[in-house]
């Protein structure tokens, strides 16, 4: 008698967790998922080389969804903001070593990101091959340092003689202060740079024998 | 109203109320086609190395499952430690806009790095014990859910939960947390935080699978689950993972 009056949902239990088990079910997807772009958009085979090979199509161009269902009307927004970029790209001292980060107020400054690198195959900056096959260290520490952006003849002049016989004929390396200077000293023109007073600073040495070049402090 | 009216309603109401539950909640619950909880456990593995910050996953967390937009409500969210030499240790929320990066010429930083977080989905979970009227519970598939119709708002689950997984959803005034997006579960699509993740930090899978990128995760590092002492069994578990994470 009993079992027939009381509802079934205030004896078992059960019956409230499928129907919640069920309410979560039906909930409405919003990240597609990259199979469901690719079923479409097979051109992208690009990507599928490069660094961001691994990168869920969402992450950049948000729940994709509602393109999926209507192609024409909905349209996911590719980013073209520096901001965005940086949310992963910017410098923080918690990321992981070896990631590729940059200062969004020196590196390159006011360009979108997309100028320069394409988003479906971003390329760090390079040193030259013929330099890195060597110094492929010195290549390695740059390429996440403020310096990242110069070549390596802004401050080095190698002979051609160099390749041939390294140890006999050397690269030079900045023999006065005041070549650091030149976008380091308080005078200097050159914007976001940190500068000190060549004057007063640093003595009698050279810069790089207190500071390394290829890797200077972050200010 | 007289006594025997009175008697008559509350049988026809019962009566009412046995009929109509039978044939909403026999609907509500048939599951979708194909999907057999049974063959699934779920659990997660996080790379605590490759956590870069970017707060991507909290973001499409928030868009997939309408988390409130202010930013004191997560199901998932980043923290940052830094520890410096002489052992003090700060966390912030990369996404509460505490978040301040230190000049790495601060001498003193001794180490600094990400550490993901979401609902352990606990195999023995503290919420599930403490719940006075059972809206909280443990499915088959192993995720913790939360009954938005009977949950009553009382806060017990949101201060038993040793990891602060939970909280009060400002407009349902119900608990609220991780799902491992069970909606997309289901369907076999990946968690929108592990969809989303571009550096793959988060690997999304069964835990008693033999051949998965989840078990191959936990077959070549050494893992770690948060505060193990609890007994609380998470199937969240970390590699990488930094002796003053909490």
């Amino acid at each position: 008698m009993v079992r027939a009056i009381v509802p079934p949902s205030m004896r078992d239990e059960q019956v409230h967790r499928d129907s919640t088990v069920a309410k979560e079910m039906s909930r409405t997807v919003r990240y597609a998922g990259s199979e469901e772009c690719a079923a479409c958009h097979a051109e992208y085979t690009v990507k599928q080389g490069g660094y961001h090979k691994n990168l869920s199509c969402g992450t950049c161009h948000g729940p994709g969804k509602g393109h999926v269902d209507d192609p024409t009307e909905t349209k996911p927004v590719p980013p073209r903001k520096r901001e965005f970029c940086a949310l992963c790209h910017a410098y923080n001292p918690s990321r992981p070593t070896g990631f590729p980060q940059i200062n969004p107020v020196i590196h390159n400054p006011l360009k979108p990101c997309v100028n320069c690198h394409n988003p479906h195959d971003p390329k760090p900056s390079r040193v030259p091959r013929e330099c890195e096959a060597c110094h492929a260290e010195i290549a390695r520490t740059k390429a996440v340092s403020p310096h990242v952006l110069l070549e390596c003849t802004t401050c080095h002049a190698v002979p051609q003689q160099h390749k041939v016989a390294p140890r006999a004929v050397k690269a030079t390396i900045p023999g006065e202060r005041q070549f650091c200077g030149k976008c380091h000293s308080t005078d200097s023109k050159a914007q976001h740079t940190p500068k000190v007073d060549l004057a007063t600073h640093g003595e009698k040495y050279l810069c790089w024998q207190c500071h390394y070049p290829h890797m200077p402090e972050i200010e | 109203m007289k006594r025997s009216s009175f008697i008559r309603k509350c049988f026809e109401y019962a009566a009412q109320g046995s009929i109509l539950s039978r044939l909403f909640v026999s609907k509500a619950a048939a599951t979708p086609e194909g999907y057999n909880a049974s063959k699934h456990y779920y659990g997660m593995g996080i790379q605590v190395d490759k956590c870069i910050g970017c707060g991507r996953c909290v973001e499409a967390c928030k868009e997939e499952n309408d988390v409130p937009r202010v930013p004191f409500f997560f199901r998932t969210w980043v923290e940052r430690y830094t520890i410096r030499k002489k052992g003090e240790v700060t966390v912030q929320n990369i996404d509460r806009g505490e978040a301040v990066v230190e000049s790495a010429a601060e001498k003193d930083i001794l180490r600094s790095f990400f550490v993901p977080k979401l609902c352990n989905q606990c195999d023995n979970p503290p919420c599930v014990q403490v719940c006075p009227v059972g809206a909280t519970f443990k499915t088959e598939d192993g995720v913790i859910l939360v009954d938005e119709d009977r949950c009553i708002g009382c806060r017990y689950c949101i201060q038993a939960c040793p990891y602060g997984a939970r909280y009060l959803h400002p407009e349902k005034q119900t608990a609220d947390k991780c799902t491992f997006c069970y909606h997309r579960i289901t369907k076999g699509l990946l968690p929108a935080c592990v969809e989303v993740c571009p550096t793959q930090a988060r690997i999304f899978g069964d835990v008693r699978s033999s051949a998965s990128p989840l078990a191959r995760f936990k077959r070549m590092n050494k893992m770690h689950v948060l505060k193990p002492f609890l007994n609380t069994e998470p199937k969240v578990s970390y590699s990488g993972l930094d002796g003053e994470v909490r």
